[in-house]
């Protein structure tokens, strides 16, 4: 926690930077007119102590440890030669052995790990007293500033446009990452697992991977696809006609009470979280669907495609008729009255007039709500099988993408065995496939928009 | 509609012809009120599965909210109570006495018949594991009740409690129940007895996870759902407006915003389970953050709601009218100033709205949470941010894949709690909306 108080100490700094270099601004504003207000000269002070505290603080933060490590192990008597695992386990032990858990009783990693405590704490020491000095340095600087002539305002507000423009980076940072992450790692179990053997092999069964010349065929990806497939598009044989005829409903023939009051109802079944459709689907649907299917002499797995499937397809009712009812109400209403003019009834009128207007932005929200199908995660691990199974059998139990991801990441905390690396080359698979049904989907919107604009 | 109008004028038409027009009109008119029957009965369908889901779940919670709990009589004299065991100053130490004991003893004295030690043993696990520590409790609390025989409502176990809720019937085979018959005679005596009654279920809002569903509760999630959507709304929130000034109000059209907005767009669609991928490759294997924490899983979950937020601020400050901005302008502030003091606070409505709701999203988000670790088995309520913790959805996922059919009710009354924080922050947003809301 001494992070912590060192942080508090900088803001105290830069609270007194405000303080004083207001009030010697606003003593200069009695005899001179100064280009900026005095609290701008205020805010500039706190900003030029504070930033350069923080800059030091993150700077130590992220080399400290690793260099007081490899100090650590430089005060070692290493045998030369050492692989680089070894290094890596001699440096957890001794940092270990620094935080006080036992280890072994080794008088040269004991004596590493005090110098690394040791170390550690000068570490500290230094950055404080360096980023304390720095802060108030930058006080001086601000209330030296303090002149008629000196545009605090400008510098202020660069500093704020560039806080700004590094907030919006982050969004391009965070694809980024999520690109890097997934490629980095996807590559790693590419050593492992040919391309093809993923990508076309029929048998999915990592539980299976113990020895290294089966790793290349109990990766095969192909069931997981069809199951995603499979149950994604049972969702949408439910999603996309009870969405589209609501949204036709709700968009043209709905009195206006019924339509606020209906489109916020069906804006819930959005809102409601992805576990309690899992719940919903786990626990009530899938009983209920084995218990009929026995009924009627079909056996239906407790964990059937179809159960997860209609869920799934409930939950995305919503993302299929807002969209849809937002794109039919954007059609022009002369259109209508032209058909409606001619002798048409109002169905023959959105049938044939309103409907293949409105078909590229109706096809766009279906590609969403497919999008969202697939990368649903939720309902398909509660209620959706773990084994997979190469079958279009909407009864039987399939898997998915997602479900496997979370299989394979949960509990296991080895990071290099090449189950977890599958992973994250599924969620590459799923992040290809749904960007480029989202950069499709929103193409075609954007199309049809402009044309009526 | 296709067929030719015949260039006749209408009188010659034939008796036939105008019968035939007659039926197609009312084809067409019957044809109408299908479709839009059809319109109808898919929005009342959409809304009555929505009802429906409600009332499932609800018929499943209610009765998670009361316990059963059995009057025992138990003679807590001093002797019992004040064990000098393991106390090497002779003091009085009531937290060493035997509870468990004394318990089973009171038990027992009900039923005199019961000697057998199977029986005996079936007897015992009627009672929940956890009433020797509440009894405990009680007396370290209540000094004055020792001495002298004290009526104490005791704590019934999960399969105990199921029964007398109705939720296993005697009717199964013996070997197909956890609850035997022997038990459900005795309990049915006990009821008879009049010493069995329900109380509210304090404990499931007071206690953290357990594996014993009679002692489980929710608090740790809360806790824990609370502490994540702080961290997020304390990253997202800033970062998300400020990007959204800069891009809306600053930035040049050219091709790298074209490339930030597209960004932002395809991010927001993005499944939520990539963000967990990139949280465990980033904060767990990159950074080293410890698993299971608040801190990582706000992190991620800003990350995944920012751009809903940007997307709504962008929104909420395009609604601002030009003349805001050239009136403040007009007058001398900079541009900074301009879109500060006046500018951003006419959009603050409209961007908390956004923010709410993103908020809202987060607290019922739990795939991405999965792969950072916060599914682990966490007892304690977690106290700092880098504690392990889990959150509320994440415990529903947990509590609906156990096998003790208590865990069921308690689920269902969980995502009941859940629907309730989701409900008020919504309203919350709506209310924001509504008595804000500026239109120009």
């Amino acid at each position: 926690m001494h992070v912590l108080t060192l942080l508090a100490v900088l803001f105290c700094i830069s609270l007194l930077g405000f303080r004083i270099s207001q009030g010697r601004a606003l003593l200069l504003s009695r005899t001179t007119g100064l280009h900026s207000l005095p609290y701008h000269h205020g805010q500039f002070a706190s900003l030029a102590s504070l930033l350069p505290g923080l800059a030091v603080i993150l700077l130590w933060s992220l080399l400290e440890a690793p260099l007081a490590l490899w100090l650590a192990l430089d005060h070692l008597p290493v045998p030369p030669n050492l692989a680089d695992g070894e290094v890596r386990l001699l440096t957890a032990e001794i940092s270990n052995m620094a935080a006080g858990y036992g280890g072994r009783q080794d008088t040269a990693l004991l004596a590493a790990a005090w110098h690394y405590r040791e170390l550690r704490e000068t570490s500290f020491t230094v950055a404080a007293t360096v980023a304390v000095s720095v802060s108030l340095g930058g006080l001086v600087f601000a209330w030296r500033r303090v002149t008629p002539s000196y545009k605090a305002r400008n510098s202020v507000e660069r500093v704020l446009k560039i806080f700004m423009i590094l907030c919006s980076a982050l969004a391009v940072l965070t694809t980024a990452g999520i690109i890097l992450s997934l490629l980095f790692e996807s590559f790693r179990f590419f050593v492992h697992v040919p391309f093809t053997a993923f990508l076309f092999g029929l048998e999915w069964s990592p539980q299976k991977a113990l020895h290294a010349e089966q790793i290349g065929a109990v990766f095969g990806a192909v069931p997981l696809f069809t199951g995603t497939l499979l149950i994604a598009s049972i969702a949408m044989l439910v999603a996309t006609p009870l969405g589209l005829l609501t949204a036709i409903y709700t968009a043209e023939y709905a009195a206006p009470h019924i339509r606020t009051v209906a489109k916020p109802l069906l804006e819930i079944l959005a809102g409601i979280p992805t576990v309690v459709y899992g719940f919903f689907a786990a626990l009530m649907v899938a009983p209920a669907l084995r218990d009929t299917g026995a009924m009627f002499g079909i056996s239906i797995s407790s964990e059937s495609a179809l159960a997860a499937g209609v869920v799934m397809g409930i939950m995305i009712i919503p993302f299929v008729s807002s969209l849809a009812d937002d794109i039919m109400s954007a059609v022009p209403q002369s259109l209508r009255e032209g058909s409606l003019g001619l002798g048409a009834t109002q169905s023959e009128t959105i049938r044939r007039v309103v409907l293949p207007a409105a078909l590229p932005g109706i096809i766009g929200g279906i590609l969403l709500a497919a999008s969202r199908a697939i990368g649903e995660t939720m309902i398909v691990v509660m209620a959706a099988g773990l084994s997979a199974h190469l079958t279009a059998n909407p009864f039987a139990a399939v898997t998915t993408v997602t479900v496997q991801i979370v299989t394979l990441l949960v509990g296991d905390q080895e990071f290099d065995s090449p189950k977890t690396l599958a992973a994250f080359a599924l969620g590459l698979v799923l992040f290809v496939v749904t960007l480029a049904l989202n950069v499709i989907a929103l193409k075609v919107v954007r199309k049809y928009r402009e044309q009526y604009e | 509609m296709n067929s030719r109008i015949p260039p006749t004028p209408l009188p010659s038409l034939s008796i036939q012809s105008a019968q035939s027009l007659r039926a197609r009109i009312r084809r067409r008119h019957v044809a109408e009120r299908r479709f839009r029957f059809y319109g109808f009965a898919a929005m009342f369908l959409t809304l009555a599965v929505l009802v429906l889901v409600f009332v499932s779940i609800l018929s499943k919670a209610y009765t998670a909210f009361q316990e059963n709990v059995l009057s025992l009589t138990i003679s807590l004299d001093s002797a019992s109570i004040d064990s000098t065991k393991g106390s090497t100053t002779g003091q009085r130490n009531p937290l060493t006495a035997e509870y468990r004991k004394l318990i089973q003893t009171a038990l027992a004295g009900l039923f005199p018949a019961v000697t057998d030690r199977h029986e005996r043993h079936l007897l015992f696990s009627l009672i929940s594991e956890g009433a020797p520590y509440a009894l405990r409790a009680l007396v370290t609390r209540q000094q004055a009740k020792i001495g002298g025989d004290r009526t104490v409502d005791v704590l019934l176990s999960d399969e105990a409690d199921q029964f007398l809720k109705g939720h296993i019937t005697a009717h199964v085979y013996e070997t197909e129940r956890k609850i035997k018959d022997l038990q459900v005679t005795w309990l049915k005596e006990l009821q008879a007895r009049g010493l069995i009654h329900s109380r509210f279920n304090i404990t499931l809002f007071t206690a953290g996870d357990s594996r014993e569903p009679e002692l489980a509760g929710i608090l740790g999630a809360v806790t824990g759902s609370f502490y994540l959507v702080i961290v997020t709304l304390s990253l997202s929130f800033p970062v998300g407006v400020a990007s959204a000034v800069y891009l809306e109000e600053f930035a040049p059209r050219n091709r790298i915003t074209d490339l930030i907005e597209v960004n932002i767009n395809n991010l927001a669609a993005v499944p939520s389970v990539v963000f967990g991928l990139l949280g465990l490759a980033i904060f767990l294997n990159g950074l080293r953050l410890p698993r299971s924490a608040p801190l990582v899983g706000g992190f991620v979950l800003s990350l995944l709601i920012l751009p809903t937020i940007i997307i709504a601020a962008r929104a909420a400050l395009k609604a601002v009218p030009l003349s805001i901005r050239e009136a403040a302008l007009g007058i001398g502030a900079s541009k900074m100033q301009s879109i500060l003091h006046h500018v951003l606070p006419l959009a603050m409505p409209g961007i908390m709205t956004g923010t709410i709701l993103g908020l809202a999203h987060a607290l019922g988000e739990s795939a991405p949470l999965l792969m950072i670790g916060m599914v682990a088995f966490v007892v304690d309520t977690p106290v700092t941010l880098l504690d392990p913790a889990t959150v509320l959805p994440v415990q529903i996922y947990l509590w609906a894949d156990s096998p003790e059919r208590a865990f069921l009710e308690r689920t269902a009354a969980a995502i009941v709690v859940l629907l309730g924080f989701l409900i008020a922050m919504n309203t919350i947003a709506v209310m924001v909306r509504i008595k804000f809301e500026r239109r120009w």
